[in-house]
C-alpha cells in the first residue's frame, strides 16, 4: 500500500488525522500537541493541504503509538463541535450501528 | 474429531511463543508496523475499524466441546463476550487487544486451535461439508484427507508467499454443501464407471470483484495422487500467477487468462515429474493420521422412535423445527441438527459466550461432544439420537438457536460489513436484521421455501452475494450506501452466478426490494413446490426487475 506520505492530499473542508492505537486498536485522533486522543473534539483540525500534510507526516513518524494514520473529513457543527464527515468515520467513532449480541438480549 | 499429537502441540506452542516475542517487540518499538503487519497476519490478526480482529481456523468445520468452551472463554476474557462464525468455517473475535493476543493464543493452543494461515498469501483453512461423516449421501468422510493436505501445506515454505491467498474445499456428497465451485481449488469425490472412487479436480473458482466458477481440469484423480496433484497446482500457480497487480493475482485470473486447457497442461507436466515421488500417498501415513480421528460409539437405535412422533403431534413449533432444522443421519436412530445463528433481528453468525458454553454442554450430552460449523454461518450437532430431540429442542430454544428458518429467507449469509470491516463500503448486518424482521412470520417464510439471501458489504464478497438466490452487494455512491441486487445465484452442485437486476437501491429500500421480489415469486411460481431459484431459472430476472423498479 502506498505510504500516506506519498498520497496526494485533497482538502475541500476541515479534516483531521486519525489512526488506530497500537495497544488495542482503538480509534484515535491526532492532537495539535503531538499526542493522540480518542475524543474527536480534541483533534487538531486542518483546513488546507499543507496543514494536513504536516499533521500526517508527524503521525506517520509516531508509529509506536498509532497505526495506519490517514486524513479523514470532519464537519463543524453550529456550536463548534467536530463531527465525523462520513458514515465510515461515524462508525469508527461511535462503534457498530447495531446492538452487539450481548446487549441483543439472548 | 482430530486429536493433536506431540508434533502438532509443539508446532502450535512454538508459534505462540514466537508471536509473544513479536508482539513484545512491536509494543517496545523494536518492530515498526510495516515489519509487524506481515507477522500478525500470518497468525490471523487483522486491524479492523475499531480494534484488532483475531481469526481462528476451524479445520473442516469440526469442533470439540472443549474447543467451543475455549472459544467462549476467549470471547469472555479477551473480547466482548461473543464471536462471529464466518463463511469459511472460521471464527472471528472483533475486539481483541494486541497486548492480550499472545495469552489468547496460548489458551487456544491448549485445545489445538490457532490462527495460522487464516490470513496472508498462503493456503487458507481447508473447508468441507459440515455434515462430513454423517450425511447419508456421502461416499466417504473426507476430513482425514483434508487433514493430510492441511498438514502438508501448514508452514510449507514454498507456499507461504504465493501470489495471493488460496482456498481449498473438499466434498464427497451428491449434494454440495461446501460451495465447492467458488473455491480456488475444489476436490469432489465421486465414483467412476468402474465403481472406483476418485476426485474431480476443479480449479479457478472465486467470488470478489471478478467472480468465476471453478472449472474441471481433471475429471478423475486417484486418491493416492491427490497430494502430488495439489502440489503441482500450487507450484503452477506460484510460477505463473501474477504478483504485479493484487486484483489479478488470484488463480482464477490465471486460469481465465491462460485458458483452462493450457493451465491443466502445465499442471499435468509438473505432476508427471512428482507423482511417483514422496508425495504419492502412503496408505500407512494416511492410516496414521486417520487413527488420530475419534468417531462416536453409536448405539443400535431405530429410526423414528414413538416418543418423537408423539412430541411432534403435541407441539406445532417443535414439529416445525424438526421439519426444518433436523436432517437424516447415516446411522439409524440418529439425526443431524442444525442450530440457527440467525434469530430475528440478530447478527448472522454471531454467538455469545453463554450460547457457546451452553452448546458445548449440549454437545457433550447429546452429540458425543462434537459440533460442526457450516459455511452458511450456522452450527450443527452432528450425532443426536432421535429420541433426544424433544429435550434438546427445549434447551436450544431457551438459548435462542432453535429458530426454524434453516435454508429459508431469514437464514441470511452476511459479512460483518461496514459495522466492523475496514474494507467495507456499506453495512451488511442491519440490512440482514431488517430482512429477518420483515419475514418474521414463519408461515410466510415456509411458504417462500428454500431461499438464500447473501449479503456482502463490498466487492470482496465475503458474504458470497454472487451465489445467493438473492444477492445483495453494498456499494458507496457519493458518500451514501447503495445496494446492487442479483438474482439466481447458487453455490451448490449446480452452481451459478447471479444476474444483476438493475440500478443499485438506497439503504432504506433494500428490505422493501426483497419483499417485492418475494411477492413477485409467489405470483410467478407455477406450483407451490416450485422453488424460488427454479422460478428465476424459468422466467429469468425480467419479471422481478419489472416488479422492483416499477414502484421506484
Amino acid at each position: 500500500m502506498t505510504s500516506p506520505l506519498e498520497q496526494k492530499i485533497k482538502v475541500i473542508g476541515p479534516v483531521v488525522v486519525t489512526a488506530n492505537r497500537v495497544g488495542d486498536g482503538a480509534v484515535v485522533y491526532r492532537r495539535a500537541d503531538g499526542g493522540w486522543t480518542t475524543d474527536l473534539d480534541n483533534a487538531a483540525v486542518a483546513t488546507n493541504a499543507a496543514a494536513a500534510h504536516e499533521l500526517i507526516e508527524a503521525a506517520v513518524a509516531d508509529d509506536l503509538r498509532a497505526v495506519g494514520p490517514y486524513v479523514a473529513p470532519v464537519k463543524l457543527t453550529a456550536g463548534g463541535q467536530l463531527r465525523p464527515g462520513n458514515l465510515r468515520e461515524l462508525i469508527r467513532l461511535g462503534g457498530p450501528t447495531i446492538d452487539l449480541p450481548v446487549t441483543f438480549g439472548i | 474429531m482430530y486429536v493433536y499429537d506431540a508434533f502438532d502441540r509443539t508446532l502450535v506452542a512454538e508459534r505462540v511463543a514466537e508471536f509473544r516475542d513479536q508482539v513484545a517487540r512491536r509494543l517496545s518499538g523494536e518492530l515498526t508496523e510495516e515489519e509487524f503487519k506481515p507477522l500478525r497476519l500470518m497468525n490471523g490478526v487483522y486491524l479492523q475499524l475499531h480494534a484488532y480482529m483475531l481469526r481462528i481456523a476451524i479445520p473442516y468445520g469440526t469442533l470439540s466441546s472443549a474447543q467451543l468452551r475455549m472459544l467462549a472463554h476467549v470471547a469472555r476474557r479477551y473480547d466482548r463476550g461473543y464471536g462471529h462464525f464466518t463463511t469459511r468455517q472460521n471464527i472471528q473475535f472483533h475486539w481483541i487487544k494486541l497486548d492480550e493476543l499472545p495469552d489468547a493464543m496460548a489458551d487456544l493452543a491448549s485445545v489445538g486451535m490457532h490462527g495460522m494461515q487464516t490470513s496472508g498469501n498462503c493456503v487458507r483453512n481447508i473447508t468441507t461439508d459440515q455434515w462430513a461423516g454423517v450425511a447419508p449421501d456421502e461416499i466417504e468422510d473426507l476430513r482425514v484427507l483434508a487433514e493430510v493436505i492441511r498438514q502438508h501445506v501448514t508452514l510449507h515454505p514454498e507456499f507461504t508467499f504465493m501470489p495471493r491467498k488460496f482456498k481449498i474445499a473438499v466434498g464427497a456428497s451428491a449434494h454440495d454443501r461446501a460451495a465447492l465451485r467458488v473455491h480456488d481449488l475444489a476436490l469432489r469425490l465421486h465414483r467412476n464407471g468402474a465403481g472406483e472412487t476418485g476426485f474431480e479436480v476443479m480449479i479457478g473458482g472465486g467470488l470478489g470483484r471478478t467472480p468465476f466458477l471453478a472449472k474441471t481440469i481433471k475429471p478423475f484423480l486417484h486418491k493416492r495422487d491427490v497430494l502430488s496433484y495439489v502440489e503441482a497446482i500450487l507450484r503452477t500457480y506460484n510460477q505463473f500467477g501474477r504478483r504485479d497487480n493484487i486484483y489479478k493475482a488470484r488463480i482464477k485470473i490465471l486460469v481465465h487468462e491462460l485458458g483452462v486447457e493450457a493451465f491443466a497442461k502445465e499442471v499435468e507436466a509438473e505432476w508427471q515429474s512428482i507423482k511417483d515421488g514422496a508425495l504419492a500417498l502412503d496408505p500407512a501415513v494416511v492410516a496414521e493420521i486417520a487413527s488420530r480421528f475419534r468417531y462416536p460409539a453409536y448405539e443400535r437405535l431405530n429410526d423414528s422412535p414413538p416418543e418423537l412422533a408423539a412430541a411432534r403431534r403435541a407441539d406445532r413449533r417443535f414439529d416445525a423445527w424438526i421439519g426444518n432444522a433436523v436432517a437424516n443421519h447415516k446411522v439409524p436412530g440418529y439425526a443431524i441438527v442444525t442450530l440457527s445463528l440467525k434469530p430475528e433481528g440478530g447478527t448472522p453468525g454471531d454467538a455469545t459466550a453463554e450460547q457457546m458454553d451452553a452448546i458445548a454442554a449440549l454437545a457433550d450430552r447429546y452429540s458425543f461432544g462434537e459440533i460442526r460449523v457450516g459455511h452458511e454461518q450456522n452450527l450443527v450437532l452432528p450425532h443426536v439420537a432421535q429420541g433426544d430431540l424433544p429435550a434438546l429442542w427445549c434447551e436450544l430454544d431457551a438459548i435462542g438457536v432453535a429458530t426454524a428458518n434453516v435454508g429459508l429467507i431469514s437464514d441470511i449469509i452476511s459479512c460483518p460489513g461496514l459495522d466492523y470491516c475496514s474494507l467495507a463500503n456499506a453495512r451488511s448486518i442491519p440490512i440482514a436484521q431488517e430482512i429477518t424482521r420483515r419475514f418474521r412470520n414463519a408461515d410466510l417464510a415456509h411458504d417462500l421455501g428454500r431461499l438464500h439471501v447473501n449479503i456482502s458489504g463490498c466487492i470482496n464478497a465475503c458474504g458470497h452475494h454472487h451465489v445467493g438466490h438473492i444477492g445483495i452487494l453494498g456499494v458507496e455512491k457519493n458518500g451514501e450506501e447503495f445496494y446492487q441486487i442479483t438474482l439466481g445465484g447458487k453455490a451448490d452442485e449446480d452452481a451459478k452466478l447471479g444476474t444483476l437486476i438493475g440500478p443499485a437501491v438506497p439503504y432504506a429500500q433494500v428490505a422493501d426490494v426483497v419483499e417485492d421480489i418475494a411477492a413477485a415469486y409467489l405470483e410467478l411460481r407455477q406450483r407451490p413446490d416450485e422453488l424460488f431459484i427454479e422460478t428465476v431459472k424459468r422466467t429469468g430476472v425480467e419479471p422481478f426487475r419489472e416488479r422492483v423498479y416499477a414502484a421506484r
